[in-house]
C-alpha cells in the first residue's frame, strides 16, 4: 500500500471510530423517557421503514471485581451473563466496552469465587494474575430488557438495527438499593451497510431529549448506585501546616476506616486479603502509636498500643496458616527428591488447623473487646481531629523529626551488623525498616514525589532482602513445629516428613542467599548517596 | 471452514433455493455461514433482498483490488452473510483467466485461494454456482469440500451425475465429496418414484431426502426470504431441514 493508501486507510479508521462513538444515545434525565422515546419512530421514519421485533429479550447480569477493584484498576470489567436455560458466560472487556475474552460457565454462585476455581478458559487466563489471591465479588447486578427494531431500506432489507435497553441495577446485599438507568438506544450496523447505520444515528441525534451516551452501562450503573473505586480508601487529608495532633488523628482515622472496612470480609472469609489488609492496618496503627503517639494527649497511646497488640496477636495464627496454604503449590513444586503428593497430608493438616484458628479469631472479632477498641478509639480520634489544638509543632515538623530519627537509627543498627551477627539483629533491623516505610507513607502527601520515590525504592530493596531472610527463617521454624504437631496427632506419614525436610533445606538455602545480599542492599540505602537522598527528601534541595 | 457448492449443468433445477435454505439452516444452527451468489442472474441475492452489485465487479474481487471481505453483506439473519452477485460475473471465465495477485495460481484454483482468508471467520461457506460447464464451475469444484447436486428425477439426470462423478474423480489432490439429492420431485408421478428408488440403491452419495416440488418453495421469490424462515413448519421447510441434517450427520454411502 502506498503512502496515499495508508493515509486513506488511517482516515477511514478514524471515521469509523468516531461514527461508532456516536451510535449510542441515552435519554437525558431532565426530559423523561417517554417523550423522547415516543419521538424516535418519527425521526427514523424519515429514512427507513421500521419493523419492530415482537420479542423482548431480558438479560440478567452480574458485574464482578475484587474488593480492591483489581480488574477496574487494570482497565478491565468482568460480567457474568446468565443464559435463559441455566448456566451462562463470563465476558471480559475493557472499561470502555471493547471485548477481550469470553468463556462459558455453568453458573455464578452466591458465594464469592476465586479466579483459580473457574474452569480453564480465556477469561480465567486474562484475570487470574490480576485478582490472585482475591475473590471475585458482585459489584452490581443488572436486568436489561432489550427491544429491537429493524430498520429496512426500500427493498425491505434490514440495513441497521435499533436496540432500546431499559436497565435496572441493584447493589449486592440484602438491603440493596435499586436504580433505573435512563433508557439507552444503540444503532447496530449490519455488515456491509455502514452508511445506513450512520444515517440512522444522524436521525436519532435530531431527537430532542436524546443525548450521546458518554458512559458505558457499567459506569452508568456504578454511578447510579454510588459505587466507585475511590470509595474504598483515599489518602488522609493532611497538610504541612496542620497541627501535628490533628494530622496524626486524621491518618489514624484513615487506618481505622481500612480496618473496619475489612472486618466483614474477614468474618465471611471471602478471601485471605481481607485479613491481610486488616493486619496491615493494625500494624500501621501500632507503628503510628509508637512513633507519633507522643503528640496525642497523655495516656492515650499507651493503652491503645496494648489493645492493638492484642488485636495483632489475635490474627497471627490464621494469617500464618494462610501464608502456608497460599504458597503451598509453589513450595510443593520445588521438591526435587520427594513427590508433591507426599505433602498432601501436610495440606490437610494446615486446612484443619486454619479452620480451628479462624473460629477463634471470628469469635473474638464478634466480641465486646474488639467492638470497644474500635468505637472508643474512633471517638477519641474524632475529638482530637475536631479540637484543633496548638499550631506547633506542625505536621511537617513532626514528619521531619520522626523520619530523620528513624533513618539514623536504621543506619546505626545496620552498620553494626556483621557476618557474625545473630539473626535477631536482622529481624530487629527489619522492624525498624518497616517503621520508616510507614512513616514515609503516612507523610507522603507532604513530600516531593520524586525525592519520595527515590528513598522508598532504596528502602524497598532493603526490606525485600530482610523480609526474604526472616520469612525463610520463620517458615523453617514453623515446618519443624508442624512436623512435631503432626507427629503428636499421628498425622505424619514418613514420606511427608521427608518432603518437609527437603522444604526446610530449601528455605535454609534461600535464607543464606538473602543474608549474602544484605551488605550491598544496606550500603545502597544507608551509604553516603542514600543519606543524601533522605536529606533532600526532608530538607529540600540545597 | 467447510465449503458446500450447489451445482448442476442445467438451470432451473433448484440450485439456488437449496443454497439459500441450507445456508439459512446452517446459520440457524449457530454456524457462521457465508453464501456467495456466483450466478450473474443474482437470484440468491434477490431472495435476501441484497442488491446484486459488487463495487468494482467480479474483476476487482478476483484480481484482488478489493478483498472478498469488503464485498460481504449481512443478511437479515444472525450468523448469515452474503457476497452478492454482480452482472459482471457473466464474464467470470475471462476474469479468472486473467492476471492479478493470484497470478501463479492455476486458473482453476483461484476461487479456492480467494476463500482461504475467510477460514477464521466462517464455519460454512455455500457457493451458489451458475449452470454450465465453465472455468467458473471448475473453480467451484476445486474449492468445494462438498458438491451438492440437485437432480430432477429423469433418466438423463443419472447420466449427469455419472459424468460429474467421473470428472471430479480425475482431479489431482483435493477432491470434493459428491452428494446428490432429488429436487422438484412430484410424488404423484410413478416415474419419479421409480427413478429415485433406482438411483438411491445404485449410486453412492444420493441423499435419502427428496425436495418435493411445492408452491411454498416458489413463494420464496414473493416473500424474498428462505422458506425455512418464513414458513418454518411447512412441508418444504421440513424437507430442507431433513436434507441438512442428513448432510451434516450422515456420511455419503
Amino acid at each position: 500500500m502506498g503512502l496515499w493508501g495508508r493515509a486513506v486507510a488511517c482516515l477511514k479508521e478514524i471515521l469509523v471510530v468516531t461514527a461508532t462513538d456516536l451510535r449510542e444515545f441515552v435519554v437525558n434525565a431532565s426530559g423523561g423517557d417517554d417523550t423522547a422515546l415516543a419521538a424516535v419512530p418519527d425521526a427514523l421514519s424519515a429514512g427507513f421503514t421500521l419493523a419492530p421485533e415482537p420479542r423482548v429479550t431480558t438479560q440478567r447480569l452480574i458485574w464482578l471485581d475484587t474488593f480492591d477493584w483489581g480488574l477496574y484498576r487494570a482497565g478491565l470489567m468482568l460480567r457474568f451473563e446468565q443464559a435463559r436455560r441455566g448456566g451462562g458466560r463470563l465476558l471480559l472487556s475493557r472499561t470502555d466496552g471493547t471485548p477481550q475474552a469470553e468463556q462459558p460457565v455453568t453458573s455464578w454462585p452466591r458465594r464469592p469465587r476465586l479466579a483459580e476455581d473457574l474452569p480453564d478458559g480465556p477469561v480465567r487466563d486474562g484475570i487470574i494474575g490480576l485478582t490472585r489471591p482475591r475473590a471475585l465479588l458482585p459489584l452490581a447486578r443488572a436486568v436489561a430488557t432489550a427491544s429491537v427494531t429493524r430498520l429496512l431500506n426500500e427493498d425491505g432489507k434490514t440495513v441497521a438495527r435499533l436496540v432500546t435497553d431499559h436497565i435496572t441495577v441493584t447493589a449486592p446485599g440484602t438491603t440493596a438499593p435499586t436504580a433505573e438507568l435512563p433508557a439507552r438506544l444503540a444503532v447496530t450496523e449490519v455488515r456491509g451497510y455502514p452508511g445506513q447505520a450512520r444515517k440512522a444515528a444522524a436521525l436519532l441525534a435530531t431527537v430532542p431529549g436524546l443525548g450521546p451516551a458518554s458512559q458505558t452501562t457499567f459506569a452508568a450503573g456504578l454511578t447510579a448506585l454510588g459505587r466507585h473505586p475511590s470509595a474504598n480508601g483515599a489518602e488522609p487529608e493532611i497538610t504541612a501546616t496542620m497541627p501535628a495532633p490533628v494530622a496524626v488523628a486524621r491518618l489514624m482515622l484513615r487506618l481505622l476506616d481500612t480496618l473496619e472496612l475489612n472486618v466483614d470480609g474477614v468474618l465471611r472469609d471471602i478471601d485471605t486479603e481481607f485479613l491481610h489488609d486488616f493486619r496491615v492496618a493494625v500494624r500501621r496503627t501500632r507503628s503510628a502509636l509508637k512513633l507519633l503517639g507522643g503528640v496525642l494527649p497523655a495516656d492515650l497511646a499507651g493503652p491503645y498500643a496494648a489493645e492493638f497488640k492484642w488485636l495483632g496477636d489475635l490474627t497471627t495464627p490464621t494469617r500464618d496458616l494462610d501464608v502456608h496454604l497460599l504458597g503451598f503449590d509453589a513450595m510443593a513444586a520445588q521438591l526435587t527428591d520427594a513427590e508433591p503428593a507426599d505433602l498432601e497430608p501436610l495440606r490437610a493438616f494446615l486446612v484443619r488447623r486454619r479452620a480451628r484458628e479462624f473460629r477463634k479469631l471470628a469469635r473474638a472479632l464478634r466480641g465486646p473487646r474488639f467492638r470497644a477498641i474500635t468505637d472508643d478509639w474512633r471517638k477519641a480520634l474524632l475529638e482530637i481531629r475536631d479540637a484543633g489544638g496548638p499550631l506547633k509543632p506542625t505536621a511537617a515538623a513532626l514528619a521531619r523529626a520522626t523520619t530523620g530519627r528513624s533513618f539514623r537509627r536504621i543506619a546505626a543498627q545496620g552498620s553494626a551488623i556483621t557476618a557474625a551477627s545473630p539473626p535477631e539483629s536482622l529481624h530487629n533491623l527489619r522492624k525498624r525498616a518497616k517503621e520508616l516505610r510507614y512513616l514515609l507513607e503516612f507523610f507522603a502527601p507532604l513530600h516531593d514525589p520524586v525525592a519520595y520515590r527515590k528513598v522508598v525504592s532504596d528502602l524497598k530493596q532493603l526490606q525485600d532482602c530482610l523480609g526474604e531472610f526472616q520469612d525463610n527463617e520463620v517458615q523453617r521454624a514453623e515446618i519443624h513445629d508442624l512436623a512435631d504437631a503432626m507427629l503428636a496427632e499421628r498425622a505424619a506419614p514418613a514420606a511427608t516428613l521427608l518432603a518437609m525436610g527437603e522444604i526446610a533445606a530449601n528455605l535454609a538455602r534461600r535464607q543464606g542467599e538473602a543474608r549474602a545480599e544484605f551488605a550491598a542492599r544496606f550500603g545502597r540505602f544507608a551509604g553516603p548517596a542514600g543519606q543524601e537522598r533522605v536529606r533532600v527528601l526532608l530538607e529540600g534541595r540545597p | 471452514m467447510k465449503i458446500f457448492a450447489t451445482y448442476n449443468i442445467k438451470g432451473g433445477v433448484g440450485k439456488t433455493t437449496a443454497a439459500v435454505n441450507l445456508a439459512h439452516l446452517s446459520a440457524a444452527d449457530g454456524y457462521r455461514t457465508l453464501l456467495w451468489d456466483l450466478d450473474p442472474q443474482g437470484a440468491a441475492s434477490f431472495l435476501f433482498r441484497v442488491k446484486p452489485r459488487v463495487k468494482g465487479g467480479g474483476k476487482a474481487l478476483i484480481r484482488g483490488t478489493r478483498t472478498l471481505d469488503d464485498a460481504i453483506k449481512g443478511t437479515d439473519f444472525d450468523h448469515l452473510d452474503l457476497v452478492p452477485a454482480d452482472f459482471t460475473y457473466r464474464n467470470m471465465d475471462l476474469i479468472l483467466d486473467g492476471a492479478g495477485p493470484t497470478t501463479g495460481t492455476k486458473p482453476t484454483r483461484k476461487l479456492a485461494r480467494l476463500l482461504r482468508p475467510l477460514a477464521a471467520e466462517y464455519d460454512h461457506v455455500f457457493l451458489d454456482c451458475p449452470p454450465s460447464i465453465s472455468l467458473v464451475s471448475e473453480n467451484v469444484m476445486h474449492a468445494a469440500d462438498v458438491l451438492l447436486i440437485p437432480l430432477i428425477p429423469t433418466t438423463l439426470s443419472v447420466r449427469t451425475l455419472d459424468q460429474l462423478t467421473g470428472f471430479v474423480a480425475g482431479f489431482n489432490g483435493h477432491r470434493p465429496e459428491v452428494r446428490a439429492f432429488f429436487s422438484m420431485v412430484d410424488r404423484r408421478k410413478k416415474l419419479h418414484q421409480e427413478i429415485i428408488a433406482a438411483l438411491q440403491s445404485e449410486r453412492a452419495g444420493v441423499a435419502a431426502t427428496p425436495i418435493p416440488a411445492l408452491s411454498m418453495i416458489e413463494r420464496m421469490s414473493v416473500e424474498r426470504a428462505p422458506v425455512t424462515a418464513f414458513a418454518p413448519n411447512s412441508a418444504a421447510a421440513r424437507a430442507y431441514r431433513s436434507l441438512w441434517s442428513e448432510l451434516t450427520t450422515r456420511p455419503a454411502t
